[in-house]
């Protein structure tokens, strides 16, 4: 094969159409005779409805419709519980409309359409909803109390689920360990915050019965199959589209979000379409968040610094619903090892309910929880024994001949927590070199001679990926050359236009620029199930790849019959297919796919000049012979993994502390990542930076702060900071690359990583600036504020 | 209770003439209409997004009379008599990405893309006011546009590239 284009840094074929303001997101889509939907939200965190009058904003001039919970008929129903779990006894989800009661500020009360969003909202102002305020549960701590009131009237103690799991024999380890220590650590709320807000249009058309939804989603194909059972429509007459998503990160792969449900209830309704646009208000008290954990944890370990078990309780804000099931929590539980030989660990988590918007992954998806205890737990050990910190990290390490390692634990998706592949000490070691860890002793000291604290720290994570049930792929050479390719997945930003492109490329042997990819849209590609967990790339990579593969093979009998040779020896390089060492006597892929396709009728340049060859004729019999299978060069494979498989990475960052203010900046921020084979390095690369700074944010910027009546009471980008450019430092980035084993081509997830370990090695790091104050951090997020109220609390102690 | 004759309707609408991307447009709006949503809905001019509506992102940003506005501040009759540049205008006619989209392609400057445009047009005034800018001037100058994908560093990397290349062909931004 001339050139391989897995690997390479290949420029986006996305992008000169997004920098030229030509990108198709759902608000950019207007349709003739559109209109526009607002919806009505709860301003109480808990409250009966004791009644609602929508008359005024009915008679308002330009509305045409106001629905609430009464209106909907059969479709208020709530909505379905997408991953339930023995130990979820207590699912709630909601429904499109509040019925009788409201559980959190920013539930959808009413929706209503008008000529435009501006009459909509003006309409919202006149519906008067008479509320009975409900005590609220505003955190972790009030939903646990005895005798808490109660977010849900029939679930006692706020309880939604209790889960234990064990391995090993963790409190005879702690009966005979030398040491061990008991800490409390906390992570609170943050939200995933995408550019581009939620947004959902719907166009009803009678005449051919047929619904069609573009939504800012990152799971069309499940939001298809649900919504054809809500409307009774035949699945192939409901039609959803991803079109361009300006960011997910995992708030956009709910289902159902009430508006995708109502938009299209009211383009059916009316017979005209409907757009209902997300603004950042609504997406900062109505969109799911995540995070909101605290961890009772149990450590023992041995004079050599060896980690002998773990036994950690928690418990997890789920907010106000479970549309997501126990995932968070479960993904918690299963990463809290890391890359460490732990072998004795206790894990027992119980979900509560709280008047808050309900939790479902955000990028990371539990994760930095998990690896924000253990590596907290890493560095007290290190401390406790005065040895250093990445050393106590290589005394625990599973080595490179362990694998596969069996963590002992169910995993999210049903399957093992059974790593594949990994070397965690090469990793290590690679970050102490860019980052001159071993040089940083006397760097601090320097520094600290001229009153400033600098701090390093390091947080290593192991991140299960590429999970299944399965995806599809479709790829088909066009009568011009051009291939097509389709999935079920989604992109929000990951370049898939580009790596699935070059995944389909090596197979055909043609440049990448000549794929062209579809994705997210139901009617092109039936089967699959979206991009979320880090594996897209994975799993729908492997199924384009079996697909090329398929078509490549198909390719070759196609030729061998032309050109009266062996498949085996027919060639595809460089957009031509010949018989080895004969490359003067070629065909075009277009030209072969049209010999593929045993039609009378065909037009167009390649197939005059197919004419014109002397080519073998059909064979006796049928036109097209059994063994070549539909028409075409056409292929559709689907691929499943076999259980997840577990990239890993670390990230070092030296930072600058001033204990007057408690200011932080970073000075250096190296990241090393092993996602097993890369396709494309730029883009890896690309998703750790933006990784990064996402976990930069949730470490020391972004803080969602819910007050005690459950009001969100920093829900704009002007309290709640997203970092900037001017905060977000340079990041060196490293790879090691284990491959997969389980997957043909080798690679694990990347998507998340980058925010994974950012909490953890921020917490070293400001522990270590702080050495000479004893401080040490058990929560996050921080801000300048908490920081120096740590350091004034170790003061007075 | 609200008052009848209390009823919100802002059904004044005003003529204005605005020049945008070089071409004159005259249109009836609405008094409250926002200058974005006059760009997108009125004048289908979409690649200018809307991320937050309350002029933090910059995601909205075009250029007025030549200055980074945002345009989610600004009512479309503000605008009355003023010359736009959108992304759209960037490009001109020709095939050719303008020197700093070329550049945002070729550092990955971009994933998504929804707050690209607004960048774009951000960096194109930067490099206007300061053609030769360090990473420090850079960083606090992208500082007022939000991006949740990239992280900024190749962003960075991007117009450290365009202001090169503008500055190497001579090539005043216009």
């Amino acid at each position: 094969m001339a050139t391989r284009w897995f690997g390479a840094p290949v420029q986006r074929s996305e992008d000169p159409r997004l920098l030229r303001g030509k990108g198709n997101y759902v608000d950019d889509i207007d349709l003739p005779g559109m209109l526009q939907a607002a919806v009505l939200r709860s301003p109480h965190a808990h409250a009966r409805i004791v009644s609602i009058d929508s008359d005024p904003a009915l008679s308002l001039p330009g509305v045409h419709l106001v629905i609430t919970a009464a209106d909907l008929g059969e479709v208020l129903e709530p909505s379905p519980l997408l991953i339930p779990h023995s130990a979820l006894t207590q699912p709630r989800t909601q429904l499109p409309l509040a019925l009788d009661e409201v559980h959190y500020v920013g539930q959808a009360v009413a929706f209503v359409v008008a000529d435009d969003r501006y009459i909509a909202e003006d309409a919202l102002e006149l519906i008067d909803v008479e509320y009975e305020p409900l005590p609220v549960i505003h955190s972790l701590q009030v939903a646990s109390a005895d005798n808490a009131p109660l977010v849900h009237t029939d679930v006692p103690g706020n309880v939604a689920a209790h889960f234990i799991q064990n391995v090993g024999n963790p409190d005879s380890i702690f009966a005979s360990a030398t040491h061990s220590i008991h800490e409390t650590m906390s992570i609170e709320r943050g939200a995933a915050m995408p550019m581009e807000c939620r947004g959902v249009l719907a166009r009803w058309e009678a005449h051919e019965s047929m619904l069609t939804c573009w939504i800012s989603t990152q799971g069309p194909i499940p939001i298809r199959n649900g919504l054809s059972a809500i409307f009774h429509l035949p699945e192939h007459k409901v039609r959803v589209v991803a079109p361009d998503v300006g960011g997910g990160f995992g708030t956009k792969i709910m289902l159902f979000y009430p508006e995708e449900i109502l938009t299209p209830f009211a383009a059916i309704k009316l017979g005209r379409p409907v757009k209902w646009i997300e603004d950042r208000r609504e997406n900062f008290i109505s969109s799911n968040q995540e995070r909101g954990q605290t961890h009772e944890v149990e450590y023992a370990f041995d004079d050599q610094g060896v980690l002998l078990a773990v036994r950690d309780t928690f418990v997890h804000d789920t907010g106000a619903y479970t549309p997501y099931g126990i995932i968070v929590p479960i993904i918690t539980a299963c990463s809290l090892p890391g890359p460490y030989r732990l072998k004795h660990y206790y894990s027992e988590f119980t979900v509560l309910y709280t008047n808050k918007v309900p939790v479902s992954p955000y990028r990371g998806a539990g994760r930095p929880h998990a690896v924000f205890v253990m590596e907290r737990i890493m560095d007290r050990i290190a401390k406790e024994l005065n040895m250093d910190r990445c050393e106590v990290r290589s005394r625990n390490f599973i080595r490179p001949d362990e694998f596969p390692w069996d963590v002992g634990f169910v995993y999210q998706d049903g399957g093992p927590t059974k790593y594949d592949s990994g070397n965690y000490q090469l990793g290590l070691d690679k970050l102490k070199v860019l980052l001159d860890y071993d040089n940083f002793p006397k760097l601090q000291a320097e520094a600290r001679a001229q009153g400033r604290f600098l701090g390093i720290g390091v947080g290593y994570y192991v991140e299960g990926t590429s999970i299944g049930p399965y995806e599809g792929g479709s790829v088909r050479v066009e009568s011009d050359g051009r291939v097509f390719a389709t999935t079920g997945v989604t992109s929000q930003g990951q370049a898939h236009a580009t790596t699935f492109a070059q995944i389909v490329a090596d197979q055909l042997g043609i440049h990448p620029s000549e794929v062209l990819l579809t994705e997210g849209d139901s009617q092109s590609f039936n089967w699959g199930v979206g991009t979320f967990a880090s594996r897209a790339a994975t799993v729908a990579g492997s199924a384009l790849h079996l697909a090329a593969v398929k078509v490549r093979e198909k390719a070759k009998q196609v030729a061998a019959d032309l050109f009266e040779a062996a498949p085996e020896d027919i060639e595809l390089v460089d957009g031509k297919v010949f018989v080895k060492d004969a490359p003067h006597r070629s065909l075009t892929l277009g030209q072969l796919a049209i010999s593929a396709n045993p039609l009378r009728y065909a037009y167009g340049e390649n197939a005059r000049q197919l004419m014109s060859m002397n080519l073998a004729g059909p064979r006796q019999g049928p036109a097209l012979p059994a063994e070549r299978g539909a028409p075409g060069l056409e292929a559709t494979e689907f691929y499943s993994p076999p259980h997840a498989s577990f990239a890993s990475g670390v990230h070092g960052a030296i930072i600058d502390v001033d204990p007057k203010t408690g200011m932080v900046s970073f000075v250096k921020y190296v990241a090393i990542h092993d996602c097993g084979r890369v396709i494309n390095p730029m883009v890896v690369e690309g998703q750790v930076h933006g990784g990064v700074a996402q976990g930069i944010g949730g470490a020391f910027y972004e803080r969602l702060v819910y007050n005690e009546d459950g009001q969100i009471i920093n829900a704009s980008f002007m309290d709640y900071l997203l970092p900037t450019s001017a905060e977000i430092p340079s990041i060196t980035v490293d790879h090691v690359e284990t491959p997969s084993p389980l997957s043909p081509l080798g690679m694990k997830g990347a998507g998340e990583a980058g925010v994974i370990p950012v909490p953890a090695l921020f917490a070293s790091a400001i522990d270590d600036a702080l050495s000479p104050f004893d401080l040490r951090v058990l929560e996050m997020p921080l801000h300048p504020c908490r920081v120096y109220e740590l350091l004034k609390e170790t003061q007075s102690i | 209770m609200q008052e009848q004759d209390e009823t919100p309707t802002f059904s004044e609408v005003n003529l204005i003439s605005v020049t945008v991307n070089g071409h004159l447009y005259e249109r009836q709006v609405s008094v409250r209409m926002l200058l974005s949503d006059f760009l997108r809905h009125v004048l289908h001019l979409t690649g200018t997004h809307v991320g937050c509506e309350h002029g933090v992102c910059g995601c909205c940003t075009v250029l007025l009379n030549g200055e980074a506005v945002r345009s989610c501040l600004m009512l479309a009759v503000q605008s009355d008599g003023m010359a736009l540049t959108t992304i759209e205008g960037m490009a001109g006619t020709n095939s050719e990405l303008h020197p700093i989209q070329q550049a945002f392609q070729e550092k990955h400057g971009l994933q998504c893309g929804f707050c690209t445009p607004g960048i774009i047009m951000s960096v194109h005034a930067m490099l206007h006011e300061n053609p030769n800018p360090t990473e420090e001037e850079i960083r606090h100058e992208l500082s007022g546009n939000l991006c949740r994908c990239t992280g900024y560093q190749n962003i960075v990397e991007a117009v450290k590239l365009a202001a090169e290349r503008l500055h190497a062909s001579h090539m005043e931004v216009e």
